[in-house]
């Protein structure tokens, strides 16, 4: 982890490059216009944020949730679902009762 | 054509006494729609056969001396984030561009089962995602008392519907303020519950841990009597609270007697002054001093952590809203964009996304991916869990001394549209006062406070109360809300112009 002595921890800005990088991660195409758009927003948004790093102190711990979650157990009983139709209701494309997605290997693999 | 300007509960009394049916009802609220909807743009599907339908059910239930519930037969209207079935649901996003869920969200199923026939599906800032609902990808929403002017949002869709009477009721959801914040630019009530007081399943999640569905309405009566049918513990929703709910009609009831003795109200010192526009802090001290004539006890109290609020949030958000809007894949529902050639499923999945979500949907999922990539984890989203903390304890500490915490909604009125659209921090600052709330699961109502001078436009008095406490908020809301109309000789909304059958 890069916590850095300065207690930034982490560079307040995103270059275009780097926003590339991370489209491409959240599976998002994003063209020229965008790429130059969005970069200066998000830098301006991320030095903004940077604004809580050293505000807690290491003890202090984390909240995850508003309120504390403890699991959930219920009796394994059949109740009635959707049914194959009714799942399938909303997908671009369906095959034998299947939802049907574009090929998910490339060239290389 | 005549206006139906009665509240909710007013219209469950004239069902119940026989004055009136749900038919007729439901059918004035689809004629205002189709009168001012153009204009207004607050819904983005009217259900008008389903309302009628439903109408004529809940009619019949009410001649049989069983109806359903205290609210069977008053019509509504569904911020468009909540699954519907057999309704269109697109969360104001084209990448669920004429979905329809073949499932109902436990709110939406409890509306159906206490008799409320859905009017239709309102708009919003896509995903929720905004304080405006410009954003979302079906044209803005505009605010009834200017209509160059924002709604508020995310749920600006929702309280534009019950403030220009399209509706006498409405659901929303809150995650950063979006059923608040609206509220207050549009003189209605809007309440935030407890986190896991009301069920989220069926709605489309934006952050997990912070999202919570309630009440739009015009007062705080209305509000109370919709929360006790959506609310309550629900097996399907794992955050889902277990326990029975405070008795929310009896604390409004109390509440709008006006007298407060004894109640203990902490302004919060972080929440007001700088960036807060003198109007809204000139009602909110008056607001103040009602209260204190009603008997309660008004001290200030200090939350130190709230100034970081907004920066907690806008990393713990977006990380949550990147890794639940990943199930838009293109591949099980929505849209599905498909490149020439011979494109992999992730090909597809990137052309899809590219086209399918708004630049403001882009940059959370973007930003969140950030908060959450290996090397600034720690930096980002582990500190703003931590700061979490401190903010929960600045509330522990704070209702420790007082009953019920005040503060302006919002810190500024409706703003004109377009003003902030391609200023994503300028936006963000709409929630300034309401994200503590989120942050830490308690409740919290907006309650008009009056119209600010500058511009003569509506401002609101939020009240928050302890995690389960919800009572508090109707108790104290309503009480203001009585003094209030006292001094007013009515309500806020009555001071609104009259929307003229204009269409867009």
């Amino acid at each position: 982890m890069p916590d850095t002595s300065t207690g930034t921890g982490a560079p307040a800005a995103i270059s275009r490059d780097e926003l590339a990088h991370l489209a491409d991660l959240a599976r998002i195409d994003l063209s020229d216009a965008e790429l130059d758009h969005l970069a200066p927003q998000l830098s301006v948004i991320l030095e903004s944020v940077a604004s809580i790093n050293g505000v807690a102190s290491d003890e202090i711990p984390p909240t995850s949730h508003a309120l504390p979650l403890t699991n959930v157990f219920r009796d394994d009983v059949v109740r009635p679902g959707l049914t194959a139709q009714e799942a399938l209701s909303g997908a671009p494309e369906v095959a034998q009762q299947r939802f049907k997605v574009p090929r998910i290997l490339g060239d290389e693999q | 054509m005549t206006t139906d300007r009665r509240t909710a509960s007013e219209i469950a009394d004239a069902l119940a006494a026989g004055e009136t049916t749900s038919v007729a009802v439901t059918q004035s609220h689809l004629d205002r729609i189709a009168e001012v909807d153009g204009a207004v743009h607050a819904f983005l599907q009217v259900d008008a056969e389903g309302a009628l339908r439903d109408a004529a059910s809940a009619d019949e239930r009410r001649a049989a001396g069983t109806p359903a519930s205290a609210l069977d037969g008053v019509p509504i209207a569904v911020k468009d984030v909540i699954a519907t079935r057999g309704l269109p649901t697109t969360c104001g996003s084209r990448i669920l561009e004429g979905w329809v869920p073949p499932y109902d969200a436990t709110v939406v199923a409890r509306l159906r089962a206490a008799g409320l026939p859905i009017l239709g599906k309102t708009n919003m800032d896509e995903f929720a995602m905004g304080s405006s609902t410009e954003h979302s990808a079906y044209g803005p929403t505009h605010n009834p008392w200017d209509l160059t002017r924002i709604p508020g949002g995310s749920g600006g869709g929702s309280a534009a519907a019950v403030a220009a009477y399209e509706a006498p009721l409405a659901l929303g959801t809150d995650t950063g303020g979006s059923i608040r914040q609206p509220g207050a630019v549009t003189g209605t009530v809007g309440v935030k519950p407890t986190y896991g007081g009301v069920s989220r399943y069926g709605l489309v999640a934006l952050a997990n841990s912070l999202d919570q569905a309630g009440p739009v309405t015009r007062t705080v009566l209305d509000a109370a009597l919709l929360h006790e049918i959506i609310g309550g513990h629900d097996p399907l929703d794992s955050t889902s609270i277990e326990q029975p709910m405070p008795a929310l009609v009896e604390a409004a009831l109390r509440g709008a007697e006006g007298d407060l003795t004894g109640v203990r109200i902490g302004v919060v010192t972080e929440l007001g002054g700088e960036g807060y526009q003198a109007g809204v802090l000139a009602r909110f001290r008056e607001s103040v001093e009602l209260l204190t004539k009603a008997g309660a006890e008004v001290i200030e109290v200090s939350c130190p952590h709230f100034v970081h609020a907004l920066a907690t949030y806008y990393l713990i958000l977006p990380a949550e809203a990147s890794s639940n809007l990943a199930r838009f894949d293109a591949m099980r529902y929505g849209l599905r964009v498909t490149p020439d050639g011979d494109p992999s499923a992730e090909d597809v999945m990137r052309a899809t996304r590219e086209a399918g979500f708004g630049d403001e949907v882009k940059r959370r999922i973007i930003l969140g991916t950030y908060a959450l990539s290996s090397g600034y984890y720690d930096a980002y989203y582990g500190q703003a869990q931590k700061v979490r903390t401190l903010i929960s304890r600045d509330f522990d500490a704070a209702f420790e001394r007082a009953d019920v915490l005040v503060s302006p909604t919002a810190p500024t009125t409706a703003f004109p549209l377009g003003e902030k659209i391609d200023d994503p921090l300028a936006m963000y600052l709409n929630d300034l006062a309401t994200i503590p709330a989120n942050l830490s699961g308690v409740p919290g109502i907006s309650v008009p406070s009056g119209l600010a001078d500058e511009d003569g436009l509506p401002a609101g008095v939020q009240i928050l109360a302890p995690a389960l406490k919800d009572d508090r908020v109707y108790r104290v809301g309503a009480a203001l809300e009585a003094l209030l109309a006292r001094e007013w000789g009515g309500r806020l909304l009555d001071q609104a112009p009259e929307l003229k059958g204009a269409t867009a």
